[in-house]
């Protein structure tokens, strides 16, 4: 029982809390949990400034609509759990683990997305503002145009709604890239993955201006790749990239 | 998982309802290949027929380019399943699996799904009778309450998929089932009416709007058909 207290408050804590971090060491204070509520972060950028790749009217309802329900229902959940901890209610806060993963995964991906896109007249547009990445995408698929045809198929293969990721993996000195896809909201939270960019692949993302053609939109979507914030994530660690976040939240 | 599928009542309609095409289309197969293709069933009504529940432009796109889709791939990879039979090739027979499942999946369900559909003049929106409508009663208490519950249920759906109410083989009972992505109605649950929630069923109309849709979508469901499909 209380292993899964701990373990919703700790991953609660680690990815959102500024103030308080609850740790195992530290007893669990209820004030701290109740109040942390998340907002959306601001764009870096105007509605329009990914067009004529992603159009304004998508932008602005995948912010403003679609990211803003994740953080509505991500607080709602929150707090219900915070209140079912305080009460000791385990049967609530099994129930809740659900709808805080798909809405927090919903919250964290966006966040992670929206900064690792940028307008593509912009420097950081450009695969040079990634010299260390690219060489290592290099050195892993033999080029940058292997890269993203294995990229483009992981993206199109996924059956349903989803993500597709590069992901920086460390295990102990170690560290490789791969391509990963989730499903749904799943974040990319594990052990040493580290989130380098993501492409949302939910119809909601692209259909407005791609229609069924979403190998379009995987073609375009290089336009706007954010390649700074990549090399920043590939060159930091797991908690610099979440530390990224909390910064919007 | 592939030949349990084919073995239910919904392929079968399924593929009944491309029977007209199968004849001729068998041969170009080849003679390893035993059954008949995949074919993209027509609408029993026009494309704009069921607005302004769901608008033309959804629907034309939905049945000639989303549906289409799920029938030439489902071909193409039963097509690759029959080849690796041939060979034995085990491990390729069970890697085509998620693909048979979710295209021969995607091509049941929007079959079944336009069927339970129709325009408000040929019937859709009108209430269930007999059989289902005492069913729906017994465990729902009214059509309403039944309604509202469906549409919870699709409103829980998280990322791609349907929601059904389907019947239990085994005890004869409706129930209301979501399924992720394009999972289908098979096994133990018989599909009588389902509800595409896939964004690509309702985003050009109602964007992030969702739950709009599902309370449209009561107008053109076809109740009859659904009445047809309870055993
Ligand atoms: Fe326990
Ligand atoms: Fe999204
Ligand atoms: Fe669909």
């Amino acid at each position: 029982m209380r292993s899964i207290m701990k373990s919703s408050v700790a991953f609660v804590s680690f990815l959102f809390t500024t103030s308080t971090i609850a740790s195992d060491q530290q007893p669990f204070q209820f004030e701290a949990m109740a109040a942390p509520s998340h907002t959306l972060p601001a764009l870096p950028y105007a509605y329009d400034a990914l067009e004529p790749h992603i159009s304004a009217q998508i932008m602005e309802l995948h912010h403003s609509k679609h990211h803003q329900t994740y953080v509505t229902n991500l607080n709602a959940a929150m707090k219900t759990q915070a209140e079912a901890v305080h009460t000791s209610d385990i049967p609530t806060q099994v129930s809740l683990q659900a709808a805080i993963k798909f809405n927090a995964g919903g919250h964290i991906n966006h966040s992670l997305f929206w900064q690792n896109l940028a307008p593509a007249s912009s420097p950081e547009a450009k695969p040079s503002s990634a010299p260390s990445l690219v060489s290592q995408i290099k050195s892993t698929w033999g080029d940058e145009a292997a890269f993203r045809e294995a990229f483009k198929a992981a993206l199109l293969g996924i059956q349903g709604s989803g993500w597709g990721w590069l992901v920086k993996v460390e295990t102990g000195a170690e560290q490789r890239l791969a391509i990963v896809t989730t499903k749904d909201q799943d974040p990319v939270v594990g052990k040493g993955e580290v989130p380098i960019f993501g492409v949302d692949m939910w119809e909601h993302a692209y259909y407005l201006q791609y229609l069924n053609g979403k190998a379009a939109y995987v073609e375009n979507i290089w336009n706007v790749i954010n390649w700074k914030t990549a090399e920043e994530r590939f060159l930091g660690t797991r908690a610099d990239v979440f530390k990224l976040l909390k910064t919007s939240i | 998982m592939n030949s349990t599928m084919l073995r239910t009542s919904a392929a079968r309609s399924a593929l009944r309802a491309a029977a007209p095409k199968s004849s001729t289309r068998a041969g170009l197969a080849g003679t390893t290949f035993v059954r008949g293709k995949a074919t993209l069933p027509d609408l029993s009504y026009d494309y704009g027929a069921l607005e302004p529940a769901i608008s033309g432009k959804i629907m034309e796109l939905h049945h000639k380019n989303h549906h289409n889709t799920y029938v030439t791939s489902y071909n193409n990879f039963s097509t690759q399943l029959e080849e690796a039979k041939a060979k034995s090739d085990i491990a390729a027979q069970i890697a085509l699996q998620p693909l048979i499942n979710f295209h021969g999946g995607g091509h049941i369900n929007h079959t079944l799904f336009w069927e339970n559909l129709a325009p408000t003049n040929q019937g859709g929106g009108d209430p269930p009778t007999g059989k289902l409508a005492q069913a729906i009663n017994e465990s729902y208490g009214s059509l309403d309450s039944f309604k509202e519950k469906f549409n919870t249920a699709l409103a829980g759906i998280q990322g791609s998929g349907w929601a059904w109410l389907v019947q239990d083989t085994q005890t004869g009972n409706v129930q209301i089932r979501t399924y992720a992505n394009q999972d289908p109605v098979v096994g133990q649950f018989r599909p009588i009416l389902g509800v595409d929630a896939w964004e690509h069923a309702y985003y050009l109309q109602y964007q992030n709007r969702k739950a709009e849709y599902f309370k449209a979508i009561w107008d053109v469901i076809n109740w009859k058909a659904a009445e047809k499909r309870l055993k």
